[in-house]
């Protein structure tokens, strides 16, 4: 195995990838981050791929970040919503990845509200994939840019205490930090009302807490969630205004911590239940350096997924 | 592997190099020092120390560049080349840029090099310097503006420099 080049052929989950693997990725994403600050901000390295973004759920940050870091690296890039395509006539998930597949195209990115749908394309299509979100299931890239922000804010991970606050168990966000986390060596706990923790998640090597206050004593970096009312399909909870008062994280409750705690947050925030505005726009809250290390960390996972498309067949 | 020149010959060549740059651009006002990551480096650090200790008052603008993205051979070769850092801290607009590598072979190198400064701004020239030309060997019609000593070896013979930091000892060999 090549050192400079990863140990797989898709990114479907921080689940299959080495420790040495998050390292490359993150340490090529400095670089990408320094090409980001230059008055030309954008590279040839990838003019000879094709790049399809393909977004069967809906995405703000997460499309933008990564039709910015295709262009940012010279890809020519197709977008596909759902939404307004075949899909709709009834076209199935490989067939609709097989037709665009076959005008030439390198790379899929994809998001989908089934989990396992981008591992159960992989099966099927010659194509790299980077999973953008799959259902509750992982969404690597979000964890590969929450560690490069911690990395970047407190100058390492080894050992950095790592709280994920809010609907643990509908997060896709959440199971990718815990398995990046733990692969870097971070220690994890997670928060939540018992009702939004999966049962058994220790076994993952996170610990569970149900006590923000108590949390965010012990944490470096609380990284809080949204509450996924999308995904619930029973009541888990009485009301968001009683989760606020119970999870939510306002100005009063940090300042009754003495020590400084990084605010994360992967977006988009509902303001007044998990965080008030004025944590979220404080300047302990790095949610807007994250979303600029994003197009950094998504332009070094499709660069180094291209090196390998020789590999594909 | 053969040993083409050692260091107390290695050190009279870049002595040489330094003291030609120094004759072209007295004063370095306008003028920057751009090394090539990941191995012209080494001998833009020589070269810059060479000048400064020449030269103890001067202030030298001194740079590193990496040409990884912008690679002609991506996919070709097998494996990726790892990226290294880029630092510069200045602005290059308008600015003489001396280009430093180490080997000057198919030019590929120089060329990828010059895109990559171009993005950072408009020089008002640049010139390359380079420790070894392998003069027969080009494949784009680059040449140096500065060269220290001229090899020619068949095609697929390496040439390669090796430095006290990086590989214990300073030493040009055939490979």
């Amino acid at each position: 195995m090549h050192a400079n080049s990863l140990s797989v052929k898709h990114l479907l989950g921080i689940k299959e990838l080495l420790p040495s693997d998050i390292e490359l990725i993150l340490k090529t994403a400095s670089q990408f981050k320094e090409v980001l600050q230059r008055p030309i901000k954008k590279v040839p390295i990838l003019r000879d791929t094709s790049v399809v973004n393909l977004f069967f759920e809906n995405s703000t940050r997460t499309r933008i970040s990564f039709e910015l870091a295709e262009k940012r690296l010279s890809a020519d890039t197709i977008n596909f919503a759902a939404s307004s395509s075949s899909v709709k006539k009834g076209e199935t998930l490989i067939d609709t990845a097989k037709n665009i597949l076959s005008m030439k195209v390198d790379m899929v990115v994809m998001r989908h509200s089934a989990s396992g749908a981008p591992h159960f394309l992989a099966k099927h299509i010659n194509a790299s994939i980077i999973n953008a979100g799959d259902g509750i299931n992982e969404h690597p890239t979000q964890a590969l840019l929450d560690s490069f922000s911690i990395n970047e804010k407190l100058g390492g991970l080894k050992g950095k205490k790592v709280a994920i606050i809010g609907d643990i168990m509908h997060s896709r966000v959440a199971l990718s930090n815990i398995y990046c986390l733990n692969k870097m060596g971070a220690k994890v706990v997670v928060c939540g009302p018992p009702t939004l923790i999966p049962k058994h998640i220790e076994s993952l090597g996170v610990e569970v807490s149900y006590n923000v206050r108590e949390t965010l004593e012990w944490c470096d970096v609380a990284n809080v969630l949204r509450i996924q009312l999308e995904r619930q399909n029973k009541p888990l909870f009485s009301s968001l205004r009683e989760y606020a008062m119970y999870f939510g994280i306002d100005k009063n409750l940090l300042s009754n911590i003495k020590k400084e705690i990084v605010i994360m947050h992967p977006g988009p925030i509902n303001r007044g239940v998990e965080l008030s505005s004025d944590v979220a726009d404080s300047e302990n809250a790095i949610i807007l350096d994250q979303v600029e290390n994003g197009v950094a960390v998504r332009m070094a996972a499709l660069y180094l997924l291209a090196g390998k498309k020789d590999q594909m067949i | 592997m053969k040993s083409l020149y050692d260091s107390q010959e290695l050190d009279i060549t870049i002595t040489r190099l330094a003291l030609q740059l120094i004759e072209n651009h007295e004063g370095f006002e306008n003028t920057v020092i751009i090394g090539l990551q990941p191995r012209g480096v080494h001998l833009s650090d020589r070269i810059f120390q060479k000048i400064q200790k020449i030269l103890p008052k001067t202030r030298i603008e001194y740079g590193k560049l990496d040409i990884t993205f912008y690679r002609d051979d991506f996919n070709e070769k097998g494996g990726l080349l790892q990226a290294s850092d880029t630092q510069l801290d200045f602005p290059i607009e308008g600015k003489q840029i001396i280009l430093v590598d180490d080997v000057l072979f198919t030019g590929r190198s120089i060329r990828a090099g010059l895109e990559a400064l171009l993005d950072y701004g408009r020089p008002a020239n640049v010139e390359l310097l380079v420790l070894i030309d392998r003069r027969f060997n080009r494949e784009v019609p680059i040449q140096p503006d500065y060269s220290g000593m001229a090899v020619d070896v068949i095609e697929d013979q390496k040439v390669k420099v090796l430095w006290q930091e990086k590989d214990g000892k300073d030493e040009v060999v055939l490979l």
